[in-house]
């Protein structure tokens, strides 16, 4: 009973089928040698490759996702820390409450923040600025980096900051010393989450996003809005490429099952 | 303490515990500790949500713009109008469909991938959990190009003598739940995955032993303790087709609008920002209504599984 029969493993292999199937695809027409879309059937090339260094404005944008990217993990971390810390050690009025509003942007649908943003900032003058795009990714990333560093912080054990303070170290080297380093595989963690988010947003940063500062998805969003070409196909491939690199590395390092089992919506 | 931190430990994935109390107590600490987050959250979230409620009471005229007006015209002509009730039956006939596939999709190969042996298991959950990493644009341009340009899939199809003609995906109804399902149904995975590890597998070996045949485990034993799994999954999956935005527009076009489409055109092509904003409202309460609403239901049906 507690292995596959053959049916079982009929379907599975399917499924990945299925799963794979469009990340294939995308990567095979992307070494195609024709000026159209088609199957490398004629032999592979990188002529499509080449040609994304042609078209600056894609570099600029993976440039900009990577620094928006990182720029708003960093915040949502640093937001996240203390705030995680409040809930997790100490009882306090609103504490439920707190935590939900944290996790609320999780409920609000990407294209009612986008829309919402992009009103709340044209009437503050940040309409198409990095800044606007900063402070609404760290919003849509919070709840990811404040649930993996509750976590890490939930389960730590308080006996060795007691045995720190009570050796006589106040409370700011009490944090540097002895807490930060042992939540810090959940902020670390958190981190990565928050800016796989950041950099993978399209629904939110279409809205707010304007010409000069755009991320790459938006980019190769509006690009396919208006015709599909091996281009589009080669920019996507060198994304899956270093995304599939970035998820190996993850998944040594800390997990991928670990990572996104507390992804998602409670 | 010993146990009080083991407590701690297990419930660290599902919320936070109430911690013990306190050596040295300040009253304000946590207030200060999350006055950074509840601002960014008040002023970033609470405000433009309230802004763009507001936006949808104004009304919009060709000429004239946004009219600072307050009034319920934009969602008396959401209610009477035949246009946008298709669109949002539209919008909800996809969701609740690529629910249906995700849920019966999804629940067995997460049954199927916990059977499996060590280095199999680690390397099929990374195939079925890696997609959600990739940006959802490239992986709907794949589904393009399955459908569209390169015509594998009819190709496949015919190929295969399962159809006469070709099917037209893209721009319709049935593309936009394939490609939807193959973007949604990990979570799906997910969520029955986490409700398995719960599910000791000598509970089936002892049903086997006491006489039970393969069907009858699955369905006394196996179902039972994975449907709240399958249901705040499909809450989840459900949630994100239904507010779905680059998957429809990339594969339904122009012509096949959903809701999240519809309120991105009245932005930023007719302009017609009071609209949009209305279109959001109505999305966004949908949203609210479906997860809170859902989610009390699950729980209080399936309480002693939960605890």
């Amino acid at each position: 009973m507690n292995r596959n029969g053959p049916i079982a493993l009929i379907f599975h292999c399917l499924f990945l089928g299925f799963l794979l199937a469009p990340i294939l695809i995308v990567c095979a027409v992307a070494f195609t040698s024709q000026g159209y879309l088609s199957l490398p059937t004629e032999g592979l090339s990188l002529r499509w490759f080449r040609a994304i260094g042609d078209n600056p404005e894609f570099i600029r944008a993976f440039k900009d996702s990577l620094l928006l990217g990182a720029v708003s993990s960093t915040l949502a971390i640093l937001v996240a820390v203390p705030a995680a810390l409040a809930i997790a050690r100490h009882q306090f009025f609103g504490r439920e409450a707190i935590q939900a509003l944290f996790l609320s942007p999780l409920m609000v649908p990407h294209i009612v923040l986008g829309i919402a943003f992009l009103r709340f900032f044209t009437m503050i003058g940040l309409g198409g600025t990095f800044a606007g795009l900063v402070l609404s990714h760290v919003i849509i990333i919070l709840p990811f980096a404040l649930r993996l560093i509750l976590a890490a912080s939930t389960g730590m054990d308080r006996a060795v900051e007691n045995a720190a303070a009570s050796l006589g170290a106040s409370s700011w080297t009490c944090f540097r010393r002895v807490t930060l380093p042992l939540i810090l595989p959940g902020v670390a963690s958190g981190w990565v989450l928050a800016f796989i988010n950041s950099f993978d947003e399209v629904t939110m940063t279409v809205f707010i996003a304007s010409p000069e500062t755009t991320t790459l998805p938006v980019r190769l969003f509006l690009y396919i809005q208006d015709n599909i070409d091996p281009l589009v196909a080669a920019v996507s491939a060198v994304l899956i490429f270093l995304t599939v690199a970035a998820m190996l590395v993850l998944d040594r390092v800390y997990g991928l099952e670990r990572l996104l089992v507390g992804k998602g919506r409670d | 303490m010993a146990a009080s931190t083991e407590t701690q430990v297990s419930g660290a994935q599902a919320s936070a515990p109430p911690p013990p109390r306190r050596r040295r107590r300040w009253p304000l600490a946590p207030y200060l500790l999350s006055a950074p987050g509840l601002a960014l959250c008040a002023v970033l979230l609470l405000v433009p949500l309230v802004m763009t409620f507001l936006l949808s009471l104004n009304s919009f005229s060709f000429y004239g713009g946004i009219q600072n007006v307050w009034q319920l015209g934009n969602y008396a002509d959401i209610i009477a109008d035949d246009y946008f009730h298709e669109v949002f039956l539209r919008t909800f006939r996809i969701a609740a469909l690529v629910t249906l596939l995700c849920a019966v999709f999804g629940a067995p190969e997460a049954y199927i991938l916990r059977r499996m042996k060590s280095p199999w298991r680690g390397l099929c959950l990374l195939i079925v959990l890696g997609p959600l990493l990739i940006s959802v644009v490239s992986r709907t341009l794949g589904w393009a190009l399955l459908f569209g340009s390169t015509g594998l899939v009819n190709q496949g199809l015919m190929g295969l003598g399962l159809i006469a003609t070709p099917i037209e995906f893209m721009y319709t109804e049935t593309g936009v739940v394939i490609a939807l399902t193959h973007v949604l149904v990990p979570f799906m995975v997910l969520s029955v995955w986490a409700s398995l590890q719960r599910l000791d597998p000598q509970v089936e070996n002892a049903a086997l032993s006491l006489g039970a045949g393969p069907l009858t485990v699955m369905r006394r034993v196996v179902l039972p303790q994975i449907v709240p799994g399958i249901l705040s999954g499909s809450i989840i999956v459900f949630a994100l087709a239904a507010s779905a935005f680059a998957t429809p527009a990339i594969i339904g076009g122009r012509r096949l609008k959903v809701a999240a489409t519809l309120a991105y055109d009245e932005f930023l092509n007719t302009l017609n920002w009071p609209l949009g904003a209305t279109v959001a409202v109505l999305l966004l309460i949908a949203n609210i209504v479906i997860i809170v609403g859902c989610n009390r239901l699950v729980e209080r049906r399936y309480k002693q599984v939960f605890e």
